[in-house]
């Protein structure tokens, strides 16, 4: 490089030939460096404010809490029928005279509650195939809720085949949003992560009504099944869970128990209008549904179910979860020991 | 002078650069952070940062980059970029001879462009969720084209006293690309950092605004153009100098006969052009593109939520899509596990995971008690774990899982042919062991009676290391195979239900 001394490059040369430009002013300089001084200095401090405050921010969302579901129970009044059996021809007048000789729906839906209605819409199938609910009962129920003035009454399930042709075809979609309920399908977006707390099961994705509303009604139908032998209102609860159920299976009776002190229904309603024998829970063939027109009701699903086990000609001293159930403090298999009214037949 | 100047710190930072990938083998980290120049990268923490809305701590090191970026302009590609100095290198043995050619390769061009189109797809692809910037960040790309081509070739020649015999799956694709891009300095020089680079793009915007810059005295320009001769970033010091595609290189400063440039600060704007010719529809075609490309990349089968069976991650990686959110494919997870059996994922991982590591066991197993994958991530993709944390307590604590171990019962010695072996069961480091054996009495060929012992896998207690598939003296497919099933890092990947999740 020479050692030439060169004029200031940043004064104003004239160009020759033209007229100087008129010289800016100083202070307009100083302005104009002291702006763009700042402006770097504000990208500077911005990323690392930025970098400082997103620094490990995922470390803290593993530490979540999850919300339990709450005891859904309802106080029993002194004296008031623990169970109720009747029989007769239309389903839906079973229900009611069951809900009656219980109290009324008074006694477990309260003014402005909200409700979830839980039936068994496990199955692509018809009613008479027995799979699912019967319609008639569910939509029965749903009446009575929504006369009880319920506030908001919520009917779903998590269907094992396609939802929408099990909400379809079982036909309780189309009898409960006439009496007045609130379809909510399995959408991946329906359920919310819980807390379970159990012996097995230590959280699971659970459809939000459950975690929302402050009645739960299970609905459910009396069916054999391969593996717990029966399925009735305990097992019901599977219907509740999303994820990879499956896994249940290798410990179905305490799954089963698990599940069935998470929700702690208000009332459940076993439907043996028609009750499936054989090649359960899915069926398929009539020659496997038998007619019963059997409606019982109460608070006591361990009992429920144990009168359930009697109809598909079981001991419930033979089904795990009945036995597991008891022990677990959820009801009595000793039906006939409550306070039962049978009523029809 | 400065010139020297900077020439000691191209030397000193690849050399530091080289030393640190050098030292990434389980003889030799001991616990010195070997991936620290990962986390100088300014890309690398705003793309994952963009994605997981997290940054990882160590991330926080690319300040000292973007900083003073903002005040010096894009020094970083000519002064610490270890890419960039070997293109530097191979540029300089590439160029022409006569100056006006010299100068004509170093004219700005249209498709210089090109590396903010990338840039902007990349930065699209991570708001979406999908970190994508390894493929091309010249940091993450140097690691892996190091790690698992240059240093297995050079260590198998060197009868595997480095670190023992490396092979990689499909390294030589990985040679190629890395090759390649260096071989593209003979078309001109710095190909790839002027048209491709998007770390360069990166720093090319932030250095719209820098205080210090290289500009020309026009009253002293004789327009020789000699200052064109050998300009890095094709930056124009023939014309107005280009501050965003400037490498600070300074060769124009020196080149200039009559010193006529000069790096100054606050030097008048007029002097230099701040901006990228990309119009903002091409800005934001971009970053839409990339954007939009995610939910496709998802919709592909063999992904999330049912993943290829040989998705093995390593220990301590997190959820596939947290995952995914920032993993850069650097490959110092694969360089420093002792085994060899981190590789480069193919098709396993989806085309979002291509080249993102995956166990596979036949070629090493999962060391039990080694955590040195999660402790070279560099941003945090591999969670770092101690010893106690993988190994796991059983059953208050269990282990980290990144699989489970599947009997092939036609391949099994005695399985599948009354012979006696129980390798599988012998190596199995989990305590108890996850590998067990009954005894039967079987009926041979020739109809005498003989006991075998006869192996079966115990999932509660598996981890899907694949010892015993590493080990499985069966010649190419083993007798006994892991596959990704019961991972922990997921509750939907769990067979047993013994985790309490479903």
């Amino acid at each position: 490089m020479t050692s030439e001394k060169r004029p200031d490059p940043y004064e104003c040369q004239p160009a020759p030939g033209n007229q100087p430009p008129p010289p800016p002013a100083p202070v307009d300089m100083n302005r104009r460096a002291a702006l763009r001084v700042g402006m770097t200095a504000a990208m500077a401090v911005g990323s690392v404010a930025v970098g400082l405050s997103l620094r490990d921010r995922d470390a803290s969302k593993k530490t979540k809490t999850l919300p339990t579901i709450k005891d859904h129970r309802a106080e029993k009044p002194a004296g008031a029928t623990d169970m109720a059996i009747v029989r007769g021809p239309d389903p839906a007048v079973n229900v009611r005279k069951a809900i009656e000789a219980l109290g009324g729906m008074g006694r477990f839906v309260r003014r402005g509650e909200r409700v979830v209605i839980k039936p068994n819409i496990g199955w692509n199938r018809t009613p008479e195939q027995a799979a699912n609910t019967n319609p008639d009962v569910v939509a029965e129920v749903v009446r009575l809720v929504v006369a009880a003035g319920a506030g908001k009454v919520w009917l779903t399930d998590a269907s094992v085949n396609t939802p929408e042709q099990c909400f379809a075809r079982s036909g309780i979609e189309k009898a409960a949003k006439a009496a007045g309920a609130t379809i909510v399908r399995p959408d991946a977006s329906a359920f919310r992560e819980v807390n379970v707390s159990g012996k097995l099961l230590r959280t699971g994705d659970v459809l939000f009504p459950f975690v929302e509303a402050d009645r739960v009604i299970n609905v459910p139908i009396v069916k054999q099944h391969g593996l717990s032998l029966a399925s009735m209102s305990l097992k019901n609860w599977y219907g509740v869970l999303g994820g990879q159920r499956v896994k249940l299976h290798q410990n179905i009776h305490l799954s089963i128990i698990d599940l069935a002190a998470m929700v702690k229904p208000t009332l459940t309603i076993l439907d043996a209008t028609r009750i499936l024998l054989a090649n359960g829970p899915t069926g398929g063939s009539l020659a496997d549904v038998k007619q019963m027109d059997t409606i019982a009701a109460g608070s006591d699903e361990v009992a429920l179910d144990a009168f359930g086990a009697t109809l598909l000609g079981l001991n419930p001293n033979d089904v795990g979860f009945i036995v597991e159930g008891m022990k677990a403090g959820l009801g009595t298999p000793q039906w006939q020991n409550l306070k039962t009214v049978e009523l029809g037949g | 002078m400065f010139l020297w100047l900077r020439r000691a710190y191209q030397i000193v930072f690849i050399a530091f650069f080289l030393f640190l990938v050098f030292m990434t083998t389980a003889g030799l980290i001991r616990s010195y952070d070997v991936q620290w120049l990962l986390t100088f990268d300014p890309l690398v923490a705003l793309t994952t940062a963009l994605a997981s809305h997290s940054l990882y701590h160590a991330l926080l090191w690319s300040l000292v980059i973007i900083v003073p970026t903002l005040v010096l302009g894009r020094f970083f590609c000519s002064w610490i970029c270890p890419m960039g100095v070997m293109h530097h290198a191979l540029g300089f043995l590439a160029r022409k001879r006569r100056i006006p050619d010299r100068v004509k390769t170093n004219n700005p061009r249209p498709s210089h462009k090109i590396k903010y189109v990338v840039l902007a797809v990349m930065l699209g692809l991570a708001a979406a969720g999908s970190v994508q910037i390894g493929l091309l960040d010249p940091i993450a790309s140097t690691w892996r084209g190091l790690a698992t081509s240059v240093m297995p070739a050079l260590g198998n020649l060197a009868f595997g006293m480095y670190q023992g015999e490396r092979h990689f799956q499909w390294g030589t694709l990985i040679t190629v690309v890395f090759f390649g891009a260096l071989a593209l300095n003979f078309v001109y020089p710095r190909f790839y950092c002027r048209v491709l680079c998007p770390l360069g793009a990166l720093l090319g915007l932030l250095s719209k605004f820098s205080l210090f810059r290289i500009v020309k005295r026009p009253e002293i320009c004789k327009g020789c153009k000699a200052c064109g001769a050998d300009c890095q970033g094709a930056a124009d010091p023939q014309g107005t100098v280009r501050a965003t595609e400037c490498m600070v290189c300074l060769n124009c400063v020196a080149t200039c006969p009559r010193g006529g440039l000069s790096y100054r600060f606050l030097p008048p704007v007029d002097r230099s052009i701040t901006k990228v010719d990309l119009t903002r529809r091409k800005w934001l075609g971009a970053g839409v593109a990339g954007a939009v490309a995610v939910p496709f990349m998802r919709a592909s089968d063999g992904v999330e939520p049912r993943p290829n069976p040989a998705r093995i991650r390593p220990p301590g990686a997190l959820e596939e899509n947290a995952f995914l959110e920032k993993c850069i494919k650097c490959g110092a997870c694969m360089k420093v596990c002792p085994t060899g059996g981190l590789q480069p994922a193919l098709q396993e991982a989806g085309i979002e995971g291509f080249w993102s590591p995956i166990l596979i066991p036949r070629i090493g197993y999962c060391e039990a008690n080694c955590t040195l994958c999660g402790q070279v991530c560099p941003t945090g993709a591999i969670e770092k774990l101690t010893v106690a944390q993988k190994v796991g307590e059983m059953p208050a604590r269990p282990p980290v899982r990144i699989g489970s171990a599947f009997f092939d019962k036609g391949r099994c010695l005695p399985w599948g042919y009354q012979t006696q072996c129980i390798v599988c069961e012998e190596v199995c480091p989990a305590s108890p062991k996850a590998i067990y054996f009954k005894l039967e009495t079987i009926t041979a060929r020739d109809g005498s009676q003989k006991t075998l012992k006869m192996p079966f896998v115990d999932l509660d207690n598996c981890t899907g290391c694949g010892t015993c598939e590493t080990r499985c003296p069966v010649v190419d497919r083993a007798g006994i195979r892991v596959s990704a099933a019961n991972e922990s890092r997921t509750p939907r990947s769990s067979i047993s239900l013994t985790g309490g999740k479903i």
